[in-house]
Formats: structure tokens, C-alpha cells, sequence
């Protein structure tokens, strides 16, 4: 059994008094790909916030690789893609800029680049084949280039836990696919990514784990054991049990095998 | 009169000299701070803590320190106080804002008129760099370099900071750190503003290169010298444009500011009115 990595322990977090994730637990180890699946305002979004530090839970604790989330921060050991990226866009920033901000943890306080982040940045966009436009200002790329450069940046961070927050919404397909390949090269070299999304077809092709959520944790375990239709249903309050839904899900799996 | 006599004549005074000295460094400073003030939308902000230092200065000239001591803690205080009415009320930031600013801004009018000084109540307002003295030249070199200095060390992280505090923060920069930096360059920059334009004017030192920069780049470093160069030119400009109409230098500074920003706002390459209407 390898390292658990991601371990969060009996979280509660509530917005304004109102909780938005109660009591939620669960283990991730080094080298899985976990799957964050619920509906619009189960607490997927609070959830990356909690481990991250950015909403501080009532109760509960989160470690990831046995230290407080400071400490994995300054060690460079989580890069975190939120669902939205709140940016001015038009700031005077190019694509390469961005992306080179994934390496400020590695340089002095300076942050001057060093050979080897140029050559990672180059590596990071080329993988999501934005190199190209690397000297375009951000607020001149498509919302789809837009999360490719975000998500490059994330890449530069070499950071051995990835927590995105719904990266294929707004992608295309092929985007999407190249960005699951990527996830999956990545667990090969003992990466732990915790993933959203509302992509149920492409759960079952990259996914080890999953957890379902609704205001709590539902379900969470192998892909193969939780993934289930009735598990879904109780996830999604009974909608997915509707056989027009429940087709359209499976006629978008055969589209894409 | 040509050329020539227009540009060398002022300089036969010696606080012609100092002005013209002055107002350029005033405008470097400025103009390099500007950029992180247009780009973090901090122009009223600018505007709140360079009015509420008023009552700082008043207080630290009758304690008989130096001035930018007591700017500065007013300055700060000022956004604190901002910060904690804003957290505790329902009332909306730019409300907060007005009410603090204001707030302060009349303790100083009331201190500068009851306690006897020899403060002089329109060169706070609209600034003295003809008369500056030489503590304050000084006060205002110490100033620029602390403020160029940080801002030659922390570039990037504040740029970082400006552009997307969630990811400074998640690469465990201390983002707290850096929100009280910028706002600490504000209130020293303010002091040194006040010198030469006053306090009624600092917020165009503080936003108009900013702004008018931001028209004619889109690299943060380019802003950046186009910003110091044209707050610069408009320092210099704007002193000697005083001098021989015998005006206001703080008002002649902030037209030739304005007119910089106006002449961009039509001919930026990319950004500017002409380009646009080519586009379409
Ligand atoms: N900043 C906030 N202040 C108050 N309530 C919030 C805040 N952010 C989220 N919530 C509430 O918390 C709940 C969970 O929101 P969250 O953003 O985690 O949902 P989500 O699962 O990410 O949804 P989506 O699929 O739409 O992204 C929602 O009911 C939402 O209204
Ligand atoms: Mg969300």
C-alpha cells in the first residue's frame, strides 16, 4: 500500500453559519486519480477550498503528505486550478508570464528564472499546445486556451498533488482527451489528483476512485464498486434515475469509445 | 524667447533647481506605484489614504518628528479602520471608503486650524515644491529609495499579487504580507506627492501614468518606464510651465499628466481611440 497523500478528516465547512460540507473524510494515496463527482452546490468547489486553506473549516482537519497546508504550499508540493480563475484579464501579462508564475516557488526572492524553469514552461505549454501563442496577452485567448494556460501553469509547478476544479468545462473534446492522457502519464509517476467535473461519460476511462458528494460525502471508493447508477441517483437527488438522462449519459460513453 | 532661454533660465534659481529635482524624483516614484495601482483598481483607495494623512502630518508636526512618520501611520490606519467598518456594518466598500477618508481628512482641517502651527494649510493642499526645504528634499529621497527599492525586490510577487491573489496564495506567498506593503508604499508615496502637488492632487501622481501606460502596453515591465517616463516629463514640464506662467506648479504637473493621458487615449498603437474605430 503506497504513502496516503490527500487525508482529510471529519472537515465541516459552513458559509456564513450555513454548512456547505458536513463532516467529510477520506484517504487518498499517492498515485491515484480521484474523481469529484455531485451537482451544482454540493460542496465540490468548498472542498479544493478547505484543503487548500482558502475557507477555514468549523471543525476537522486536512494534511496532505502528513503536513499542514502552509507548509505543502511553501514546499511546493500542491498545484491548485480553481473552477474560475478571478483575473483581470486584460492585465499586461502574456501566456508565457502566466505559466512562468507556476515556478515562482523554486526561484529567490528576486524570482528570476533559471534555465531549467524556461525549459519546464516550454515543456508545460508545448504538452498543452499552447506554446505557439505564448506571447499573447491572456485576454486575448479563447475560454478553452484560457484554461489550457492555466492548467499548463499548474503543470510547471511539478507539484506532486493537482487539484482541479472542473478543467474540462469549456474545453472541447479533443482538449479534454489530451488532458486525460496527461492526468494519466502523470499517475504513472506517483502524482495524486483530486479532479471534479460534470463529465460523467469520462469518469470510468481515467479514474481510480471516486467520491460522490452532496453537503457530504455519499459514497467514495473504487471507481468500479461506487460508480453505480444507484449510487448516481442518490447523488443526484433521483434526476439521473430518469431514463431520458440515463441514455443520453450512455449514448455520449459509446460516442467517445 | 527661444528655446533654449525657456529651459535654462528657471535654472539660474537655486529652488528652481531643486523643484525641477524634486518633482522628477516625486514622479518616478509615483508613476512606478501607479502601475499597481491602476492594475489592482486601488485609484480610490489612493485617493482615501493620501487624504488621510492630514491629521497625521499636522500631529507629527507638533510632535516635532519627522512627517512622513505621521502620514504613514494615518495612512495605514486609515485602511485598517476601512477594513474593520467594512467587515463589521453592511455598508458597501466605496461607501466605507468615503466616509473614512472624510472622516480623517476634516480631523486634520480642524487640528491644522486649532493648533497653532506654522503649518501652512494650502501648501498641504495644494503643495510647495518652489519652497521645498531641505529636510523635506531629504525626506523625500529617503522615501523614493525605500519605495523603488521595495518595489525593485518585490516586482513580481506584487505583480503576482495584483493579478491573481488566489494563486500567490497558493504557492504559500503570504499574501497578507503583500497587501500591506503595497498599501505602506501608498502612504509614503502620498507624503512625497504631497510635497509637490499636494494633497488634493497626489491621486493623479498616483493613477495617471498608471493609466496612460496602461493604454500604450501590454508588458507589465514596458508599463512600467512608459508610466516613470511620462511621470517624469510631465514633473519636469509641468515645473517649468509654472514658472513662467507664474501658476500653480501641482496644477501645471497634473495637466501635462492629463493631456499625456489624453494625447494616448486617442493615438495608443493597440488601445487607443484611433486603432479602435480602425478596427471596426
Ligand atoms: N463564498 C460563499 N459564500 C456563501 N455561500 C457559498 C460560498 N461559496 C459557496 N457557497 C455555497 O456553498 C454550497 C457549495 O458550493 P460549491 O461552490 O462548493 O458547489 P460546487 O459543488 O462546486 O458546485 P458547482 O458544480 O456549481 O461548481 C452552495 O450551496 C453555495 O451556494
Ligand atoms: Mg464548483
Amino acid at each position: 500500500m503506497s504513502e496516503i497523500s490527500i487525508d482529510i478528516e471529519n472537515v465541516t465547512v459552513a458559509y456564513h453559519g450555513k454548512v456547505a460540507l458536513q463532516s467529510a473524510s477520506l484517504q487518498l494515496e499517492a498515485g491515484t486519480i480521484c474523481g469529484l463527482i455531485g451537482m451544482n452546490g454540493a460542496g465540490k468547489s468548498t472542498l479544493f477550498k478547505a484543503i487548500m486553506g482558502f475557507v477555514k473549516p468549523t471543525n476537522g482537519r486536512i494534511l496532505i503528505n502528513r503536513l499542514p497546508i502552509r507548509q505543502v504550499q511553501k514546499k511546493n508540493l500542491v498545484a491548485y486550478v480553481p473552477q474560475s480563475e478571478e483575473v483581470d484579464w486584460n492585465f499586461p501579462v502574456n501566456v508565457h508570464d502566466v505559466v512562468m508564475m507556476g515556478r515562482y516557488g523554486y526561484m529567490n526572492l528576486l524570482r528570476i528564472p533559471k534555465a531549467r524553469d524556461k525549459s519546464i514552461v516550454q515543456e508545460s505549454l508545448e504538452r498543452v499546445e499552447m506554446w505557439q501563442m505564448q506571447d499573447r496577452q491572456i485576454g486575448e485567448l479563447s475560454g478553452g486556451q484560457k484554461k489550457r494556460t492555466f492548467f499548463a501553469r499548474a503543470l510547471a509547478q511539478e507539484s506532486t498533488v493537482l487539484l482541479l476544479d472542473e478543467p474540462f468545462a469549456g474545453v472541447d473534446i479533443k482538449t479534454e482527451k489530451m488532458m486525460i492522457n496527461l492526468l494519466m502519464e502523470l499517475r504513472q509517476k506517483g502524482y495524486t489528483i483530486l479532479i471534479s467535473t460534470h463529465d460523467l461519460a469520462s469518469i470510468k476511462t481515467f479514474c481510480d476512485k471516486v467520491v460522490l458528494i452532496n453537503r457530504t460525502i455519499l459514497a467514495y471508493g473504487n471507481t468500479a464498486d461506487v460508480f453505480t447508477e444507484e449510487n448516481l441517483s442518490r447523488t443526484f437527488g433521483g434526476s439521473i434515475g430518469d431514463l431520458s438522462l440515463a441514455k443520453s449519459f450512455l449514448t455520449q460513453e459509446e460516442r467517445r469509445n | 524667447m527661444d528655446i533654449i532661454q525657456w529651459f535654462v533660465a528657471p535654472l539660474q534659481h537655486e529652488f528652481m533647481v531643486k523643484a525641477i529635482l524634486v518633482s522628477a524624483l516625486v514622479g518616478i516614484v509615483c508613476s512606478a506605484l501607479s502601475c499597481y495601482m491602476t492594475l489592482k483598481g486601488w485609484a480610490l483607495m489612493g485617493d482615501a489614504v493620501s487624504h488621510a494623512v492630514m491629521p497625521g502630518v499636522v500631529i507629527a508636526y507638533i510632535l516635532n518628528i519627522p512627517l512622513a512618520i505621521g502620514a504613514f501611520a494615518f495612512g495605514v490606519g486609515s485602511v485598517i479602520a476601512i477594513g474593520f467598518v467594512k467587515a463589521t456594518t453592511r455598508i458597501k466598500e466605496d461607501t466605507v471608503i468615503g466616509l473614512v477618508f472624510t472622516g480623517f481628512f476634516a480631523l486634520g482641517l480642524v487640528l491644522i486650524s486649532k493648533v497653532k502651527s506654522e503649518i501652512d494649510l494650502t501648501h498641504i493642499l495644494f503643495g510647495n515644491v518652489l519652497g521645498i526645504s531641505n529636510d523635506d528634499i531629504i525626506q523625500t529621497v529617503i522615501i523614493s529609495v525605500i519605495t523603488l527599492g521595495t518595489l525593485a525586490v518585490l516586482r513580481k510577487d506584487l505583480i503576482l499579487f495584483c493579478f491573481d491573489s488566489t494563486h500567490a496564495r497558493s504557492i504559500g506567498l503570504n499574501t497578507t504580507f503583500l497587501y500591506y506593503v503595497l498599501l505602506s508604499l501608498l502612504s509614503l508615496t502620498a507624503v512625497a506627492g504631497l510635497q509637490t502637488v499636494g494633497i488634493i492632487l497626489v491621486v493623479a501622481m498616483l493613477v495617471t501614468p498608471g493609466a496612460t501606460a496602461y493604454l500604450l502596453s501590454d508588458n507589465f515591465d514596458h508599463m512600467t518606464l512608459i508610466a516613470m517616463a511620462s511621470g517624469v516629463f510631465s514633473s519636469v514640464m509641468g515645473t517649468y510651465v509654472s514658472y513662467h506662467i507664474d501658476g500653480s506648479t501641482g496644477g501645471c504637473i497634473v495637466v501635462v499628466q492629463t493631456l499625456l493621458f489624453i494625447i494616448a487615449m486617442i493615438f495608443a498603437p493597440k488601445h487607443g481611440l484611433l486603432a479602435q474605430s480602425a478596427k471596426n
